[in-house]
């Protein structure tokens, strides 16, 4: 019984290459001579490529690269072109955004002036992305769901970058290029705005996300159940129930009362991706433009629970004179 | 369809990755494992449950720190009969008065606490010790006058402990912990790279990448340190997130010489919130002041004196932190009170001298 347990992907199905649907005018052809590789084909579909670029893939690209060339240069310079450094300190090494002095102004190159240049070609190249990923969904006849949940994730990249240093006034607001000091930026900017913790949106984004990765193990695990039964073919199952879709629902049903279905657990899946976003950039934007204390913000309400006062009570010795300034 | 079908040779594959799985599997229990840290570390709750109010300490190290902070003993006092220092030694001008007996036993104790090997003479002309020639008997004169300035008029932060010397020269003439402005960043190019003051592992900030000379701002100059506003919705706090990471900076600072967490002068709650804080942040809060006080009255009017081997890479002075008396402890020798056996060191007996560059 135990030989099927369907963790790995232990068979492959490999039919001849192929280059995929014919496309209609106006369309580029496809870029790259496919292969069969048996690597590959343990993760996903065994054949790789041919790729579509086009016009919009090349743009952003192209916008693309310049923007990551221009923070590895700025790193590298960081470190006087020291290539052994750039490696060693590279997970530290950023690009910062421009000192809060400047304000929304333009500052020199090397006080902020690449990083916004930097925004500018980061930015043109993830919206030509965003532009691919529709026009393609668009030719091959599909719904445009992935450029929407993609569209989710560019609200929360822009609320950070471009609408909340504008609403605040000052492009230093803005999140710097670099592993640690994106890190850095996250913890200042909780500890800045009274412990985001007590930002419901952030509460919200937080549900979204491990109830994504909730969901996503669920369903992932379902499917993989009921394989056995033909339940991986997914929109045959949708179409037509099998004995796996009723198996996977009864399962559900007895242990919890209630079952998604075989196409509604999908809009699960892609709502609460797309809310984690959604919600997590609300937060962010009303962060310091309308809310400067969360934790002050959340005694007014009521959210932050009155722990019992266990230390000799404490006064701001700033506000008295007993020592120093 | 003409499919084919590639099915895994288990059985081969089995007896082929066995041995290398086996020690595939021990290299990542190694890696696992590797960044554990021994004995388990005990923690301590300090505050109210479930609110991550705990210290977390290493029986090991702690023994290792201990061991770092034990106070030297005191030499005895011989009391304070007799002529004063005044009197019988030309050119002492802070601790004249006291008597022979204790003077000597003070710049005895003065030799074990900061030049052991290199004796009198670091600080003196052994033909003339009334000279002032050597410019660290200028310093080290400011430096009696600092310590008794701070066990006088700094008990908020150092209570009835107070410091000697040894506070912070531990035995070296030059304490473990000092710091000097950075170094200028270097550039092959002006126009880019810059490092906005951060973003290297510097061990300032216990290797993050935050700024790292939080000194200069709030030890040496004013800045402002809080950044929390005191309203819930926004009523014109204008500190940034750039000015929070060079205060997360100097807090990193601080849990780093005191080896302590966060949560033993903040409740996580609120760092901002007095009312929910342990006791021991109001005497930090002195600390800091005291820091920065010490720094532009004592350290900075030196600036002249020491050589320049003796100064930072931009010139400027040496200059003290946290580190520099805390050393890793909670209290500096671990609360010793080694100042109670030298009370001329405890308050200042004559108004302060005038140093060069004062």
């Amino acid at each position: 019984m135990a030989d099927y347990q369907n963790l790995f992907t232990t068979v492959q199905a490999v039919g001849p290459v192929h280059q995929g649907v014919a496309l209609g005018h106006g369309n580029s052809p496809r870029t790259g001579q496919p292969l069969i590789n048996y690597w590959v084909g343990k993760l996903g579909n065994a054949q790789l490529g041919p790729i579509y670029l086009g016009g919009l893939g090349l743009a952003s690209l192209f916008f693309g690269l310049i923007a990551f060339t221009l923070i590895g240069m700025n790193m590298l310079a960081s470190v006087n072109y020291d290539p052994i450094q750039f490696v060693r300190q590279l997970f530290w090494l950023s690009l910062e955004p421009p000192p809060p002095s400047y304000g929304l102004s333009i500052p020199p190159l090397n006080q902020g002036g690449w990083f916004l240049i930097v925004g500018l070609f980061l930015t043109a190249s993830i919206f030509f992305w965003w532009a691919r990923t529709y026009r393609r969904a668009v030719q091959l006849g599909m719904g445009t769901h992935v450029a929407w949940a993609f569209a989710a994730a560019i609200w929360l990249y822009l609320v950070l970058g471009l609408f909340r240093p504008i609403l605040m006034g000052s492009w230093g607001e803005a999140v710097p290029y670099g592993i640690f000091p994106h890190l850095d930026w996250t913890a200042a900017f909780s500890l800045r705005y009274g412990n985001l913790f007590y930002n419901p949106f952030h509460a919200l984004s937080i549900v979204f996300l491990y109830g994504s990765a909730l969901l996503f193990a669920m369903h992932g695990a379902t499917i993989l159940a009921v394989t056995r039964f033909g339940g991986e073919r997914e929109i045959e199952q949708i179409t037509d129930r099998g004995t796996a879709s009723e198996r996977a629902a009864l399962f559900w049903r007895w242990t919890m009362g209630f079952n998604a279905t075989m196409e509604s657990i999908h809009r699960w899946a892609w709502w609460f991706a797309v809310l984690c976003p959604i919600t997590g950039g609300i937060g962010i934007l009303l962060t310091g433009t309308v809310v400067d204390n969360w934790y002050l913000w959340a005694i007014k309400h009521g959210v932050a629970p009155p722990y019992p006062e266990i230390f000799p009570a404490m006064v701001d010795p700033a506000l008295s004179s007993g020592g120093k300034p | 369809m003409n499919m084919q079908i590639i099915h895994s040779t288990r059985i081969a594959l089995k007896s082929a990755s066995g041995r290398w799985g086996q020690v595939l599997g021990w290299v990542l229990a190694g890696l696992m494992v590797s960044g554990c840290e021994r004995p388990s570390p005990e923690s301590v709750q300090s505050g109210y449950r479930g609110t991550g109010m705990v210290q977390v300490y290493n029986a090991r190290l702690l023994e290792v720190k201990t061991e770092q902070n034990q106070p030297p003993v005191a030499i005895p006092s011989p009391g304070s009969d007799g002529p004063k220092a005044a009197q019988a030694y030309k050119n002492v001008k802070v601790l004249g008065h006291l008597s022979v007996g204790e003077f000597t036993r003070l710049m005895a104790s003065m030799t074990n606490w900061v030049a052991p090997n290199e004796g009198c003479a670091y600080c003196h002309n052994v033909a003339n010790f009334a000279e002032d020639s050597k410019y660290t008997k200028v310093v080290a004169r400011r430096m009696v006058e600092m310590t008794q300035h701070i066990n006088a008029d700094w008990q908020p932060h150092v209570a009835q402990t107070g410091v000697t010397c040894y506070t912070c020269h531990r035995g070296q003439p030059v304490p473990n912990a000092i710091w000097f402005k950075s170094d200028p960043q270097p550039q092959g190019a002006n126009f880019l790279g810059d490092k906005a003051g951060q973003n290297e592992p510097s061990p300032v900030v216990n290797l993050s990448s935050l700024p790292n000379d939080p000194f200069t701002p709030f030890l040496l100059e004013d800045q402002k340190i809080r950044v929390n506003g005191p309203t819930a919705l926004a009523s014109g706090n204008r500190q940034s997130i750039k000015q929070a990471e060079w205060t997360y900076g100097l807090m990193t600072h601080m849990s780093n010489s005191l080896g302590v967490n966060c949560t033993y002068c903040h409740n996580t709650q609120s760092f901002q919130n007095w009312t929910n804080s342990p006791p021991q942040r109001v005497t930090a809060w002195h600390g800091i002041r005291m820091a920065r006080d010490l720094n532009q009255t004592y350290m900075a009017s030196l600036t002249e004196v020491f050589p320049p081997h003796r100064k930072g890479p931009t010139g400027d002075v040496a200059k003290l932190n946290c580190a520099t008396c805390h050393q890793g402890a909670y209290k500096p020798l671990n609360g010793a009170a080694m100042a109670k056996d030298f009370p001329e060191l405890l308050k200042p007996a004559l108004a302060p001298t005038k140093v060069a560059g004062q």
